[in-house]
C-alpha cells in the first residue's frame, strides 16, 4: 500500500496541470458557483450595510435613499447617518439583548457538549453494526423538521403537558410548574434541536482517535478518568471546537425557539431583529442590528474555519 | 486491552438518546388522540389525519413548499457539486479562499441575517433592474438554493477528498478529455454524495421558516409559515398528524439512503 501511495503525489500534480489546459471551460465551472454566491450571499451584506446607514421613512421601500439626486442642478448628495448604530449603543435594551443571546447560546452549547460527548464517544467505540444503527439514530432527528421538533416540546412542557403530569404523578411536585415560556424552555429547545450538530463532528474526530494511546496511558498507571482528561480530551479538541461553533453561532441569532418556547421576557437578538423588521417596519434599524450581530459573530466564524478544517 | 464501554458511559449515552426521541414519540402518539385537548388522552383515532387532508390552507401551502423544495434542491445540487468540485480538485486560483469562505459561512449564518439580507437585496434589485418583480416563489427558490448549495458543496467536497484519485488518473492516461472524465468517472463516483446533498437540500428547503418569511410575498405562504402561524397560538391536533406523516417520510428516506450508501461503499471499498 505504501508503494502505490508514493507516486500518486506526482500524478496528483499532473491531474491538476491537465485541468489547467481546459481554459475557458474551467473558468466557467469556477464562475458559476462563485457568481451565484457573490450575488446572493456576499452582495446582500453590502446592501444591509448600506441600508443600516439610512433613515426609516414611511414610503416604499421604507427607508431614505443614500444618494439624493437633484435633477434640476444635476447635483447629488450623499446622505449617511450613523443614528441607527448610536441608538443601538445608547439603548440598554439592545445591549441586553445581545448579551443575553450570547449567554443563552453559550450555556446551551455547554450542555449540548455535556450530553453529546458520551453519545459520540459510545458510537465511536461501538462495533461496525452498532455504530451504523446508533449513528442513524443521531442523524434521523437532524433530518426531521426543526420547526416540528421545537413544536414537540410545546406539548410536553405545557401546564397540563406530559412533563408536569409525570412529575405530579410520582409526587415530585404538587401543582404544575410553569416551564413553557421560560428561559429554561429556550435552553432545552436549543440543546435539543442542535444536539446532532454537536455529536457528528465529535464522532468524526473520536472515530479517528488511536485507542492504543489510551491503553498506553493506562498501562503507565493513569486512572481512566485521568487518561480521559490527559489523552482523549486534547485529541478530541478539533471536534469539540467544530461542534461548539456549529451550535453556538446559529443559536445566537435563533428566532423560532425563543418565539415558540420562550416567554415575552426572553430577550434574544434574533427575535429583536424580527420584531424590528416585521412589527415596527424599521428596516434601517433591523439592518444595523444585523450588522452588529455579524461583527460579533465574525470572530467565532473565523475561529471555526481556521481551527479545524479537518473536523468539518 | 481496554475494557468494554463502562456502564456510566452507556447510561449517559442512553439518557441522551431518550432525550432525542421522547418528544418525537410523544408527538406521534398525540396525533392519534381522539380528544381536541391534545394532551388529554381520549382514545385512539385517525380523525385528525382526515381533518388535515380537508384543511385547504395546509394542503395549498404543502404544495407550494414541495414545488420550491424540488426546484431549489435541484439547483443547489448542480451549483453545490460544481463548488465542491472546484474546491477539492482545482489547483489554487485567486479567489479560492473566498469561495471556500462563502461556502462554509452560510452553514452557520443565523437565519434572520440571511433572510433580511436577501430581502433587502431583492428590494434593491427590483428598484434598479425591475427584477424580481415582487416577491414570491422565485425569490424563495433563490434564497433556498443559496443556503442549500453550501450543504451540497460540503458533502461533495468531503466525498471527493476521501476518493482515490487513481481512477480519474487512469482515465486521463487512457486519453479521456476532462469533460468526459468528469461525466464518465468522477460524477458516477460522487453520485451518492450528490444524492444525499440533494435530499438534505430538499428537507432543509421544506423546513425553512425564517428565510422564507422574509423573502416571500403575499399569497405565497409556505408550509412552515402556515405551521408556525398555527402553533404560535398553541398545540393543534392537525399539526401533530402532519408532523407524524413528515417524520415517517423522513425516516423511510433516511433508512433507504443509509442502505444505499452502505451498498455503494461495499462495491467501491472503504
Amino acid at each position: 500500500m505504501m508503494a502505490t501511495s508514493a507516486p500518486s503525489d506526482s500524478t496528483r500534480l499532473s491531474l491538476m496541470q491537465r485541468f489547467r489546459a481546459l481554459g475557458l471551460g474551467r473558468w466557467l465551472v469556477i464562475m458559476m458557483p462563485m457568481l451565484w454566491l457573490a450575488a446572493f450571499f456576499f452582495i446582500p451584506f453590502l446592501v444591509v450595510f448600506k441600508i443600516s446607514l439610512a433613515e426609516a421613512m414611511i414610503s416604499v421601500p421604507p427607508y431614505s435613499p443614500l444618494i439624493e439626486w437633484d435633477p434640476n442642478n444635476a447635483y447629488a448628495t450623499l446622505k449617511v447617518t450613523f443614528g441607527n448604530y448610536l441608538f443601538l449603543f445608547e439603548s440598554r435594551f439592545y445591549l441586553d439583548a445581545y448579551l443575553s443571546s450570547l449567554r443563552i447560546a453559550g450555556i446551551s452549547t455547554f450542555f449540548a457538549l455535556l450530553i453529546g460527548f458520551p453519545i459520540a464517544y459510545l458510537i465511536a467505540r461501538s462495533g461496525p453494526t452498532a455504530r451504523t444503527v446508533l449513528l442513524s439514530l443521531v442523524i434521523l432527528p437532524f433530518w426531521t423538521s426543526f420547526l416540528l421538533r421545537v413544536y414537540a416540546w410545546m406539548a410536553l412542557l405545557k401546564k397540563n403537558g406530559l412533563v408536569n403530569d409525570v412529575m405530579m404523578s410520582i409526587g415530585l411536585i404538587d401543582q404544575p410548574l410553569q416551564i413553557l415560556q421560560t428561559d429554561f424552555a429556550v435552553y432545552l429547545g436549543i440543546v435539543y434541536t442542535y444536539l446532532p450538530f454537536m455529536i457528528l463532528p465529535l464522532y468524526t474526530t473520536l472515530e479517528k482517535m488511536d485507542l492504543s494511546l489510551i491503553e498506553a496511558a493506562q498501562d503507565l498507571g493513569a486512572k481512566p478518568w485521568r487518561a480521559f482528561c490527559l489523552v482523549t480530551l486534547p485529541l478530541a479538541k478539533p471536534g469539540i471546537i467544530a461542534g461548539c461553533m456549529l451550535v453556538f453561532i446559529p443559536a445566537v441569532g435563533e428566532y423560532v425557539i425563543p418565539a415558540l418556547l420562550g416567554g415575552s421576557d426572553t430577550l434574544m437578538i434574533g427575535r429583536v431583529l424580527w420584531d424590528e423588521f416585521f412589527l415596527n417596519r424599521d428596516w434601517p434599524l433591523a439592518s444595523a442590528v444585523a450588522i452588529v450581530m455579524l461583527i460579533v459573530l465574525v470572530g467565532p466564524i473565523m475561529f471555526m474555519r481556521n481551527g479545524n478544517k479537518e473536523a468539518l | 486491552m481496554i475494557k468494554g464501554n463502562s456502564w456510566a458511559l452507556k447510561l449517559s449515552a442512553g439518557f441522551g438518546f431518550v432525550f432525542l426521541y421522547a418528544p418525537i414519540i410523544a408527538l406521534i402518539l398525540y396525533s392519534f388522540n381522539e380528544s381536541k385537548l391534545v394532551t388529554v388522552w381520549g382514545g385512539w383515532s385517525l380523525k385528525w389525519y382526515g381533518e388535515l387532508f380537508r384543511n385547504e390552507q395546509i394542503m395549498n401551502a404543502a404544495w407550494i413548499s414541495l414545488k420550491i423544495a424540488l426546484i431549489s434542491a435541484t439547483l443547489a445540487a448542480v451549483l453545490g457539486t460544481l463548488a465542491g468540485f472546484v474546491l477539492s480538485r482545482m489547483r489554487k486560483f485567486r479567489g479560492k479562499t473566498i469561495l471556500s469562505g462563502w461556502v462554509t459561512a452560510p452553514l452557520v449564518m443565523p437565519e434572520v441575517i440571511t433572510g433580511l439580507s436577501l430581502l433587502l437585496l431583492f428590494v434593491a434589485m427590483e428598484s434598479m433592474f425591475g427584477w424580481p418583480a415582487g416577491r414570491g416563489t422565485t425569490t424563495i427558490v433563490i434564497a433556498h438554493t443559496t443556503f442549500c448549495l453550501a450543504y451540497v458543496a460540503v458533502v461533495v467536497q468531503s466525498r471527493l477528498a476521501s476518493l482515490d484519485e487513481t481512477l480519474e488518473e487512469a482515465a486521463m492516461d487512457l486519453g479521456a478529455k476532462p469533460v468526459s472524465l468528469f461525466f464518465l468517472i468522477t460524477l458516477p463516483l460522487i453520485s451518492p454524495a450528490i444524492l444525499s446533498g440533494w435530499l438534505l437540500s430538499f428537507t432543509l428547503s421544506l423546513d425553512d421558516l425564517v428565510i422564507a418569511s422574509f423573502v416571500s410575498g403575499p399569497g405565497n405562504s409556505t408550509l412552515p409559515m402556515v405551521i408556525f402561524s398555527k402553533v404560535r397560538l398553541g398545540v393543534t391536533p392537525e399539526i401533530n398528524a402532519l408532523a407524524t406523516l413528515m417524520i415517517l417520510a423522513v425516516s423511510v428516506a433516511v433508512v433507504a439512503a443509509i442502505v444505499i450508501m452502505r451498498r455503494q461503499n461495499r462495491f467501491q471499498g472503504p
